[in-house]
Parts: structure tokens; sequence; C-alpha cells
């Protein structure tokens, strides 16, 4: 089981740059401790992942900050889908696939010895990029299917459990009378993810990473997951992957910019608070990326 | 804006010899394969009025619950063909769709590398193999030495080993059709990878595996050679599994190539059997395949 409770002061204040010196360690702002702001959720340090021989993300260093937004932006094939996926284990699902470096969740690292990564999604939950209920389950079944299926639930708690999660899911006045009934797959794709979503939230996670959750979306769809992203991160530590740099600047409060170059290896350029990301970038191909020079 | 000028719409319209025969060939093409499917059904639908013209004037109450009768003494039945057929099939079904099921999901779920190739390539043999050559394997495996003389259980076996390649295809088959992100979606909830497959992978595939079982068991329901050299036949109401047992392409071989009338027309009639039994099989797996499981 991963240590929840690990103190705030065990916690490294700074990441090491990553060794190709193309990224900048986090600003000390994600760790305001003097401010009374409890240490990052998640350290990265040095991580690098590969599908089969090829190499897709190196030397990335940043840091999550808890019941905040973490936006990774960047083109396509930057790696920012695979740097996500090793953030609760789920990279090495792919065949072939592997990582390596340091993932610190609560101080343990979710790549050290004896980590069962199971217990890890637990804790560190997902949503992924096209909405995908269980297609042969109720609203219900796929809202509490974690839980059912992790072991070790009462079914008479989970019908409560599964009414919170959809209020919080903002899902519930729209399904409330169909819930039992009404399977997953029946619902419009927008309401399909916040269904996804409440089916993540049962379980009850520290952290919810969310892989372009709404690129299958139209816009008043996302627009409603925007909003919900806005109200989870008082309870949940977020970081999302997006193409959309709007989305970013409206939703995160953290960013992290990546690219992949001429040996399309993903690497992180640039991370730091948001406004100062897309306001005042340090780094030239930050500014390039976010006015449209490219990608 | 303006409409398309006459000049712009005229190539849409006008039927210059090249596009004459683009559409002959088409239309031809299209006709030729219309032409091939329909045979294909006739020959289908030729075999059962021909087998059920013929074998229609065989059936009747007796024919279902007697047991054959010594040429020369009118009457009689196949019921112990039917039920030894029944029998024999329960056996393969109970040896080979674990089997065979087990074999699909480690080749779908779990099996990278040479020994997964191994496995498949050895899948194709067997699935190639003449049941002639089961039957001689099964003959000098269970009847010659561990029976001592012809059984039931014998030709079970043989049974089993004719579904096993068929069950592993189609459930394999279906099991790949199962979208990948329905099995992260279920690891990224911290569900184990062998309840994944138990509680989402297979009831999503779950019309496949049904079709693909029946599939196999008619198949085997209708083979004949291994069952000459394993069950032998038997004139006589047994369940023995130890001793012979009567099955239905037995009692058709035999009655087929005897000299008497009233045999052949016996043939016919349990041919007729034969087939609404397997195509009740069908009709059951179809039922059963596309019934919700909601309770």
């Amino acid at each position: 089981m991963i240590a929840r409770d690990t103190p705030s002061d065990a916690q490294p204040k700074t990441t090491t740059p990553p060794p190709t010196g193309l990224g900048q360690a986090p600003p000390a702002a994600a760790v305001d401790e003097a401010n009374g702001v409890p240490g990052p959720s998640i350290v990265v340090r040095d991580l690098n992942a590969w599908y089969g021989a090829r190499q897709a993300v190196a030397g990335v260093g940043l840091q999550i900050a808890p019941r905040q937004v973490t936006a990774i932006i960047g083109p396509s094939g930057c790696g920012k889908s695979t740097l996500i996926r090793c953030l609760n284990r789920m990279h090495e699902v792919t065949p072939t696939a592997r990582a390596a470096g340091s993932v610190e969740l609560n101080g343990v690292n979710i790549y050290g010895e004896g980590v069962d990564p199971v217990q890890v999604r637990r804790v560190v939950g997902m949503v992924f990029q096209k909405p995908n209920p269980f297609p042969m389950m109720t609203i219900f079944e796929n809202v509490v299917a974690g839980l059912l299926l992790q072991g070790g639930a009462l079914r008479r708690e989970l019908e409560e459990i599964a009414e919170q999660a959809l209020r919080q899911a903002a899902l519930w006045d729209e399904v409330k009378d169909v819930w039992r009934k009404a399977s997953g797959a029946s619902l419009s794709g927008g309401q399909q993810q916040r269904l996804c979503i409440a089916r993540t939230l049962a379980v009850r996670p520290e952290v919810i990473l969310m892989d372009e959750p709404c690129s299958a979306l139209d816009p008043i769809a996302t627009y409603r997951i925007e909003e919900l992203i806005g109200q989870l991160k008082r309870d949940f530590t977020i970081a999302i992957v997006t193409h959309n740099m709007q989305q970013a600047s409206r939703v995160s409060d953290f960013t992290a910019f990546m690219l992949a170059e001429e040996d399309h290896i993903g690497r992180l350029v640039e991370f730091g608070p948001t406004s100062n990301i897309f306001t005042n970038p340090t780094e030239r191909r930050t500014e390039d990326y976010i006015t449209g020079r490219f990608g | 804006m303006a409409g398309l000028a006459p000049s712009v719409a005229a190539p849409f319209t006008r039927s210059s010899p090249h596009v004459r025969r683009r559409q002959l060939v088409d239309a031809l093409a299209t006709g030729i394969m219309t032409l091939c499917a329909a045979a294909a059904v006739l020959v289908l639908l030729l075999i059962l009025i021909f087998v059920t013209l013929n074998g229609l004037p065989a059936l009747n109450l007796a024919f279902f619950i007697e047991r054959p009768l010594p040429q020369g003494e009118a009457g009689g039945g196949v019921a112990p063909a039917i039920l030894g057929t029944i029998e024999m099939l329960a056996v393969a079904a109970i040896i080979g769709v674990p089997i065979g099921m087990s074999t699909a999901i480690y080749l779908t779920e779990y099996g990278r590398g040479p020994f997964a190739r191994l496995v498949s390539f050895l899948i194709d043999l067997i699935a190639g193999l003449p049941s002639i050559v089961i039957g001689v394997f099964v003959w000098a495996w269970l009847v010659r030495h561990v029976v001592g003389h012809y059984n039931g259980f014998a030709g079970g076996v043989a049974l089993a080993i004719i579904m096993i390649p068929i069950v592993t295809r189609t459930v394999e088959e279906t099991l790949r059709l199962v979208p990948d992100p329905l099995r992260e979606a279920s690891l990224g909830l911290g569900i184990a990878r062998w309840k994944t497959i138990l509680k989402i992978v297979l009831p999503t595939a779950r019309a496949g595996i049904i079709t693909g079982v029946v599939l196999s068991i008619a198949r085997a329901g209708g083979e004949t050679a291994p069952l000459l050299l394993t069950a032998l036949g038997n004139q006589f109401f047994s369940v023995d599994l130890l001793q012979p047992v009567a099955a239905l392409p037995v009692q058709i071989y035999n009655y087929a190539r005897s000299p008497y009338e009233d045999w052949q027309v016996k043939a016919w009639g349990a041919a007729l059997i034969l087939i609404m039994l397997i195509g009740s099989l069908s009709l059951l797996s179809r039922w059963a395949a596309t019934r919700r499981l909601g309770k």
C-alpha cells in the first residue's frame, strides 16, 4: 500500500534539472511551504519511458502540487500522454513499454521495489481520451465498478457512494431517474466522460490524471468538463494532458510544456505557474508554441 | 455564390464511353458476386430440402424413443444414438471448452514471445489434423491402452480435441475485438488484471464466446470418423461411458451403407434429426447471445 501520510517536510523542495539541460527545474512556487501550502503530491525525477527500443520521454522532472491543476501541453508526439501514463504505472500496460526514473507519490517512489501497480492506480486514478464506460453495465454499475471489482466494498454503501460520485461529477441531475436501469453506453459522449470521471471518483483517489479528456467532445461538453475540473480541484490533485492551449490556460494552475525535437524524444521544455508560462515564458520554444508559430 | 456553370457541371452528367465502360464493369462485378452468394446459399438450401424430404417419412414417435431393431423387423428408432451424441458432446464440451477458452485468454491477454507463437502454431496444426487421425490417436491411447475396449469416454475425448482449436480461434478473435480502452479503464480503476479479464473482458465478449462454443459443439456433433474408432456405436440403450456408446453420425453411417431400403430411409431420418439438433443449438446460442445480461 502507498503511504498516504508521509510528512510533507520529508519532501524535497526542488527537483533535479533534467540531465539534458532542456528543462528548467520547477520554481519553488510549486512548494511554497512558507505560506502553509503542503508539499507536492507527486515529484517526478529524471523520468524516461520507452516503447520497445524507441525512447519516447527523456529526463523529465516536475512536481504536481496538491489540490491544484497541472496541465501538460505540447504538440502531437511530444510524449505528454506517455508521461501522464507513467504517473500511475499505466504506461507499462502497453506491451513492450517500460519506464525508468523516479515518481514519488507522497514520498514513496512508485517505481520502487515491491510497489504494486494495482495499489498505485487506486490512489492515482485516470480518465482517458475517449469516454470508455463499460458497455454491458448500467450507469450505477459503472460508477461502482472499481469498488465492486477491487473487492471488500459493502453493497449497501455502494448506492450512497455512487450517488455522491455522480453528484461530484455533475451528472446526477441528468441521470437520477434512469441510473439503475440505463446502460452506461446510452449516454451522450459528454455524459459518458462525466460518468468515467464519476467512476474514477468513486474509488476515492488522491490524484486524478486526465489524458486529453475533452478531445472527443463538443465545445459545450468540453465546457462542462472544464467547469467540473475547477470544482474537483478542491478535493483532488489533478494533472491534465491537453492539446488545447486555451484549455490549459483556463483550467490549470501550473503548466508543463513538452516538446520532441529532431530525435523524436519528448523532453520537458518549461514548467511553472500557468500565468508565467502563457504571459512570460522564459524559453523561446515555449513562446513559439503558445503563440501558434508551430505545433 | 454563383451556381455551377454549365461547362463545369457537364462532366458529371455526360456519359463518355469511358464512364459507360466503368459502369458496365461495376454492374457485372456486382452481378457475379451476388450470383456466387446465391449459389452458396442454394447449396445449403438444397441439402436441407433433400434431407427433409427423404428423412420425413422415417420420423414418428417411435423413431425418437425406441432403440434400433434388427433388419427385417419393422419400426424401432435411434434414441440411443440421440442420447449418446448428447452425452459425448457434453463430455467433449466439459473437457474442450475450458481448455480452448483458457488457451484463447492466454494468447490474447498474456501470451507474448516465442512460447505464445508456438502455442498459436500448434493450435493451427490441431485444427488442420484430419479427424480420422485424431480418432486413431485416441483409439491407440484410450481404447487400446487405458480402457481396453471401445468406450464412450474415448469418443468424448476425440470430440474434445476437435473442439479445442475451434473454441480457441473463435474466442481469441472475439477477445481481440474487445477494445483496449476498456481494459485500460478497468486497470486504471485499480482493478487487478485477472479480475479485469474475468469481469470486464469476458462479459463484453460474451456473445462471441457463446457463438464460438456452440459452433465447436456443432462441428464436433457431426464428426463420424473419430467415433467409429472410439465409441464404436451401440444398438442398445447405454449411457455407461466405459462401454461402447451410440452416436447419430455413426448410426447414419451404418444405416446409409446398408443394402436395405428401410435402413436407408432411417439414415435420412437420423440425418434430419442431427441437423435439427445442431440447428436448435445454433438458435439457442443466438437467443442467449442477444439477451441482455441484466436481471
